[in-house]
């Protein structure tokens, strides 16, 4: 990719922006830099040319994490369950860390229509979620179980870590063998892992799914109208995928 | 204080498929009717951009707030019921359209055997087949008295079907519109299911094939087959629906009036008759009384029971001494099946709710079972409802679950899977029952449904045996690997199952062994009915719905009937 204002290599960004490339070991790193996607030219450019704001990327608000090192804890333990490989971006490009942080902060986190009055008692595990804890008192509790576990074990912040560790410590969450308070370190893993899902593959009006590339690598073309007319077709349909900000646009 | 309102001839407690069905005949019969919906109002325009994974088919959206009020659950009388806190093994309709909005639309008529299962078991089995622990019993209606209004609810809703399933029982007439179009991957499965010598056919549809006007002037449209059907409302009005077939019907009439956020929390009984309901405006907070000639709850399984059981009409079934008649006959369904993993990819993405294929072979009595230590069976079908990517994340045996190796062979697979999977019917046993929980409540401090639940050998057998006949049927449809449902352990609560909860307030011939007559009128007040999959005195090896709606067609009958003699029904 041409390294000038509309289109700009990896190299080049971090370059530019003035962001050592080591930063990046354990994909780790802010992951608002990090998370932009290359072909997304309107993207790259909106942060590059930070002296004459034209717009800026709007779906990254924070809205739940407000420490850099707790967020990037998330994005480093997400991109270790969804990794940028050959097929294309991880958690980390596909932007699921601010997708996580927004539902942390709005209904899913806050469990808003979901039963949560007491008395809260362990129950067996056919009877689900009895955790007196919302979704985000979860997270806040495993982020910094993640952290402290990284530190006893290896003596090194979590985003820090290589990938095998990284991959020992989340095993250890999801064998349960982390203890948590009001909640198992397992159950944490399950939310962590279903939500680190949920981020790469909801519409990209949600704030992950960067560019629909999750929905690309699955060949999955996300809202169409109809298939009547394709459906007979013996033969596999490649589509180009569609966002529902289309119909937004229709409307304008 | 409640303040009393004016009185009305027939309030429903709940507008979802049945409410819609007993205003919609109620009032084109001249009563004044008035549905009282916990939810809001909503119409096809709410779904323009409905083709949204996330919100629908993951967060729930179109489903009960269970803040304001669940169920509590547990497996055995040992344990102690816990809430279900969150949305799981089946999804609770709310709002207008109830789960009749984000339902799929599979329409079956249960075969005859199952109206007289307890008859037909006895008579060619023996009085042992099951053990006593299985309450079993005949409806107390046969099939042939209720095709008329299997017909009715057909029409009404346009439902699109092929009629060549050879075990069915005798239609009077055809489906309305022609059967779905066959895909490819039906196509798939009907080749493998002809070769192994069972007679597939199309399921019957409630996403309509072509456009079609029902007989109340309601128009229906054509299926875009859009692949996000079910947990969602049709931008299209393709889907049939209570909000774009019965709803409207009983509006026109000028006779029906619905009142939103009207969360119902008691019958108010009166002698042997009821006098009303008393409800909560959820926005305002005020208590209203509602009287009513005509009391009918169709405010699904769950609050059909629940109401009773606060309002102390009937007697609660009490599994030590087999007394009372309220709660019992819960039953659910098994879910056999086997997911294929194929080299090729195939347009799973595309598809319709009610899209499918299927054989009856292995269902009812269709097959003998002198060899085998269960009743029943299941419907097996090869469905492409359209699959979705946060959903829909399958991969073989022995990978992990995330990390790189569970990205690509996600990927890989999502295209390259199908499953072919049974509804399971269940037998009522004396330990899975619903009664009242004594520590949860309600928003409104309404002590909250329990539910004592958990599978049984019958289940067990069954799922084994119809899990086999899925893997076979798989396995010829070309899948490299075939990967058999596990053998049934406790039930979850947890993992999406359906929503074919069935019982609880079940029909029958008298008083001892049911809580309502084939009229689905109470036998301790004859001004009050209560009508759904709740009457159902077993669940089949089919979707409840098209028994459902058969139902509530002959309720409103009689409660038209009923209006104009009184007394009871049968
Ligand atoms: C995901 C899903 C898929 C399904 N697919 C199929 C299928 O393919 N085929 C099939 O046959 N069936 C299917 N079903 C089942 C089908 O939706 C039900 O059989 C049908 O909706 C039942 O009608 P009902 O009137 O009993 O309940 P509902 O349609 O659910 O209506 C009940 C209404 O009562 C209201 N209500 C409840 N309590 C109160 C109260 N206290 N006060 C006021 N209002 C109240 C609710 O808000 C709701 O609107 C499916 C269900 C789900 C959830
Ligand atoms: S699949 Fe058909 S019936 Fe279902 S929502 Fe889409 S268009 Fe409507």
């Amino acid at each position: 990719m041409p390294d000038n204002e509309k289109g700009l290599s990896r190299r080049g960004f971090l370059k530019t922006t003035g962001i050592a490339a080591g930063a990046l070991v354990g994909g780790g790193l802010i992951g608002g830099l990090v998370g932009y996607n290359t072909k997304d030219n309107k993207q790259i450019s909106n942060v590059m040319t930070s002296g004459e704001q034209h717009g800026v990327a709007s779906s990254r608000a924070r809205m739940f994490f407000t420490n850099d090192k707790d967020f990037m804890i998330l994005s480093a333990a997400t991109e270790r369950i969804f990794p940028k490989d050959d097929l294309g971006p991880g958690a980390i490009e596909l932007d699921v860390p601010y997708f996580i942080d927004h539902q942390l902060a709005g209904n899913y986190g806050n469990n808003s229509k979901e039963y949560m009055q007491g008395p809260f008692k362990a129950g067996q595990s056919t009877q689900g979620y009895q955790s007196r804890l919302t979704r985000a008192e979860i997270f806040q509790q495993g982020i910094a179980k993640i952290e402290s576990e990284s530190q006893s074990r290896f003596k090194k912040g979590f985003s820090d870590l290589e990938n095998n560790q990284m991959d020992e410590i989340l095993t250890a969450f999801q064998k349960d063998e982390v203890p948590m308070t009001a909640v198992s370190s397992a159950f944490f893993f399950k939310l962590l892992r279903q939500a680190t899902l949920e981020g790469a593959y909801a519409d990209p009006l949600y704030g992950g799914n960067n560019n629909m590339d999750g929905w690309r690598m699955k060949n999955f073309p996300g809202h169409q109208g109809s298939y009547a007319q394709v459906i007979d077709k013996e033969a596999f349909q490649k589509i180009e995928p569609k966002s529902l900000s289309s119909m937004q646009n229709m409307q304008h | 204080m409640a303040k009393t309102l004016e009185k009305v001839d027939v309030v429903t407690v709940g507008v979802g498929w049945t409410g819609g069905i007993i205003a919609a005949e109620c009032a084109k019969a001249g009563l004044k009717v008035i549905g009282l919906e916990r939810g809001k109002e909503r119409s096809t325009a709410d779904f323009a951009q409905v083709h949204d994974e996330f919100r629908y088919a993951i967060r729930y959206e179109l489903m009960q707030d269970l803040s304001k009020e669940t169920i509590t659950f547990r497996n055995n009388r040992k344990q102690e019921a816990l809430p279900m806190r969150q949305m799981g093994s089946f999804l609770l309709g709310e709002n207008l359209g109830g789960a009749g909005t984000h339902w799929n639309g599979h329409t079956w008529r249960f075969l005859p055997y199952d109206f007289e299962i307890k008859s037909i078991t006895d008579k060619k089995y023996g009085k042992n087949k099951l053990s006593d622990d299985y309450l079993l019993q005949d409806w107390g209606i046969t099939y042939d008295e209720l095709e008329p209004y299997y017909d009715k609810f057909e029409k009404m809703a346009g439902i699109s079907g092929d009629g060549k399933n050879p075990f069915q029982g005798k239609r009077s007439d055809k489906y309305p519109t022609p059967a779905m179009k066959k895909t490819p991957i039906l196509q798939k499965f009907e080749k493998a299911t002809t070769d192994l010598g069972y007679s597939p056919f199309m399921l019957p549809s409630a996403n309509i094939s072509e456009p079609y006007k029902n007989p109340d002037g309601e128009q229906i449209n054509a299926c875009q087959y859009c692949g996000f059907c079910e947990r969602f409302g049709c931008e299209y009005g393709a889907k049939t629906s209570p909000e774009i077939t019965v709803v409207p019907t009983a509006r026109k009439t000028g006779n029906y009036e619905i009142r939103f956020h009207a969360n119902v929390v008691e019958i108010l009984k009166e002698g042997n008759k009821v006098a009303g309901v008393k409800y909560v405006d959820r926005v305002s907070g005020e208590e209203f009384i509602q009287p009513a000639e005509v009391v009918v709850l169709t405010s699904y399984v769950m609050n059909n029971a629940r109401l009773l059981m606060v309002s102390k009409i009937g007697e609660q079934y009490d599994p030590t001494t087999g007394r009372g008649t309220l709660g019992k006959n819960y039953c659910y369904q098994v879910l056999p099946g086997a997911t294929g993993f194929f080299d090729e990819q195939m347009n799973v993405f595309m598809g319709a709710g009610a899209l499918g294929m299927s054989i009856d072979d292995w269902n009812g009595d269709n097959f003998d079972h002198s060899d085998v230590d269960f009743i029943h069976g299941a419907s097996i079908s090869m469905t492409q409802p359209g699959v979705r990517p946060i959903q829909m994340n399958p991969v073989p045996p022995d990978t992990p679950t995330w990390g790189s190796d569970f990205k690509k062979a996600s990927i890989h697979n999502y295209t390259r899977t199908l499953n072919v999977g049974g509804q399971g019917a269940t037998m009522p046993y004396k330990e899975n029952y619903m009664s009242l929980d004594s520590v949860y409540k309600d928003a409104y401090g309404v002590p909250l449904l329990q539910l004592t639940y958990n599978f049984t050998e019958q289940d067990r057998a069954l799922h084994t045996y119809l899990t086999k006949k899925s893997e076979e049927i798989i396995k010829k449809m070309g899948a490299k690997t075939v990967v058999p449902g596990s053998p049934l352990t406790d039930y979850d609560i947890v993992p999406y199952q359906t929503t074919h909860n069935t019982g609880g307030t079940i029909m029958g011939t008298n008083p001892e062994n049911s809580v309502v007559n084939t009229y689905l009128q109470h036998w301790d007040a004859e001004n009050l009915f209560a009508v759904g999959a709740g009457n159902f005195a077993h669940n089949g090896g089919y979707n409840p719905n098209g028994t459902v709606g058969a139902l509530a067609y002959r309720c409103a009958e009689g409660i038209i009937k009923y209006s104009k003699n009184g007394g009871s029904l049968v």
